[in-house]
């Protein structure tokens, strides 16, 4: 669908790649307050912690990527609003929600400079960070599996912050990352079958911790990471 | 299309601030503030690495009304805010220029960092650079981009200079040969002539950007060693436009 067809592989590594300058650089995906609580020590607890994160809000966020992209793929973008509604009703803290537009509208200002196009204008004010990724990865010609894939990558690769926050050896953390390659494809792949559906039949599992955790970290006096 | 407005009515003369940690960034931004409110409409934008101290500092001295210094938080990468990605920046500049419209001048405060981080001229278009002389007095000879590069190098805090053993003279003499005459100047809030120097500095930039005729200079990636040649020439900018802030700003010309 884009207007320039950029090449679908490397425009998938352009829009999932951690240098792309949207300011992800400034949060941890949740990993510091659950450090700061005890709750990941090790890097058995950071597997897991990031398991269970790509299953729940990773599964969220890539199921309106790809139902954002599908949407915009077929230039109905009157759907968005109703996808905001949804994801909104997803997220139980006010604090990812804010953090979630924050990004979405890094991410939109972005690509909006970087592969000028109406849609990123069309997306409002302060959209939700999936449904930026699923419309540029439209633009970009991509399609919702795409769409799915770079926004898990986007939210996992974070964990490179463990780096930071713990004491670990950068070559473990990303052997966790590589032995989640093909997980994070399975999770896209099922993000993309429900591309179509109605957006209040999209998936809602969720991680009620993770909530919380991000209500206390907004708190903190000081931290490393904005989320 | 979004809109990101490059020169237009709204569009504030964005001015950087930078230096390593506690070189006075704050203090300059302060005091740039509390001598030019009544002039210019300001706005101030802080990067806060780990706490909001900065934008708190700034808030409790009140030099402007707090709705109008906002704070950055840019988790622990301060260089690559205002360097590689300068998107959140960016969008707070450009929120506070929308907000308060029209402002002259919006300061942005980089986080205390090393001497290679400098800002991007896609988010300021002029940049001062801040050392003071409790930093020892060989660190403007070390040059670096900011140091060689920004549009005004402030070493800060000469009221110190005895006390550190620092020679003021000696340290604005090798910045001003590492900056190759570029302006240099020593300041210290306990001497209101050198904070009025500062502002007379902020004026002409102004000046000269609401004309139209200051073009960002990047100061750009490590700058190669200088090696003394003391050929005495002036920095050459790489473009031939009038260029009236810059230069000689030591040798008190006008
Ligand atoms: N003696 C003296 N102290 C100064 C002067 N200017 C600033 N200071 C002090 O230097 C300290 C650091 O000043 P700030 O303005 O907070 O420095 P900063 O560069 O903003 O610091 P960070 O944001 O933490 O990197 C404070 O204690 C100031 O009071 C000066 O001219 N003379
Ligand atoms: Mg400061």
């Amino acid at each position: 669908m884009g207007q320039v067809d950029l090449g679908r592989q490397a425009a998938l590594l352009l829009l999932a790649d951690g240098r792309l300058p949207a300011g992800g650089y400034a949060h941890s995906g949740g990993l510091e307050p659950a450090v700061i609580a005890g709750r990941v020590r090790n890097m058995a607890d950071l597997e897991a912690f990031l398991t269970g994160r790509a299953q729940t809000a990773g599964l969220v966020a890539a199921a309106f990527a790809a139902a954002a992209c599908a949407r915009a793929s077929r230039d109905d973008l009157a759907a968005l609003p109703e996808l905001e509604a949804e994801f909104d009703a997803r997220i139980p803290s006010p604090e990812l929600r804010k953090v979630s537009r924050d990004l979405g509208r890094q991410l939109q200002r972005a690509m909006g400079s970087i592969h000028p196009h109406r849609y990123f204008s069309a997306l409002g004010r302060a959209p939700h960070q999936p449904l930026v990724m699923g419309v540029a990865a439209s633009v970009l010609g991509l399609g919702p599996q795409d769409a799915a894939l770079a926004i898990l990558h986007d939210n996992n690769a974070g964990a490179a912050a463990a780096a930071k926050l713990m004491r670990v050896d950068p070559f473990e953390v990303h052997a966790i990352l590589a032995r989640a390659t093909g997980p994070l494809d399975d999770l896209a792949r099922r993000a993309a079958e429900t591309a179509d559906a109605d957006p209040a039949d999209l998936p809602a599992p969720s991680a009620p911790l993770a909530d919380i955790a991000a209500e206390h970290h907004r708190r903190a006096d000081a931290r490393l990471f904005a989320s | 299309m979004h809109d990101h407005p490059s020169h237009n009515e709204t569009r504030a003369l964005r001015l950087g601030v930078a230096g390593p940690v506690g070189t006075g960034k704050s203090s300059v931004i302060a005091a740039i503030c509390r001598q030019l409110r009544d002039e210019f409409a300001l706005g101030v934008i802080t990067n806060d690495i780990y706490t909001d101290e900065d934008a708190r500092f700034l808030k409790s001295a009140g030099v402007l009304p707090a709705e109008r210094i906002r704070a950055v938080e840019t988790g622990s990468c301060p260089h690559t805010a205002i360097r590689d990605d300068v998107t959140m920046n960016l969008i707070a500049v450009e929120d506070m220029e929308r907000d308060f419209a029209p402002l002259d001048i919006v300061l942005v405060e980089s986080g205390g960092d090393n001497l290679t981080a400098t800002f991007s001229p896609a988010l300021v278009d002029a940049q001062i650079f801040v050392l003071d002389v409790a930093g020892g007095g060989d660190v403007a000879r070390k040059g670096g981009p900011g140091i060689s590069g920004a549009d005004l190098l402030v070493i800060n805090k000469i009221d110190l200079g005895e006390h550190v053993d620092v020679d003021v003279d000696r340290m604005v003499a090798d910045a001003t040969s590492a900056r190759k005459g570029g302006p240099v100047l020593a300041l210290s809030r306990k001497r209101p002539e050198t904070v009025e120097q500062l502002c007379a500095w902020v004026r002409e930039m102004h000046k000269t950007y609401a004309a139209g005729g200051h073009i960002p200079v990047d100061p750009g990636p490590m700058a190669p060693h200088h090696h003394g040649e003391g050929d005495g020439h002036t920095h050459s900018h790489g473009h031939s436009h009038g260029h009236s802030h810059s230069h000689g700003y030591t040798h008190s010309h006008d």
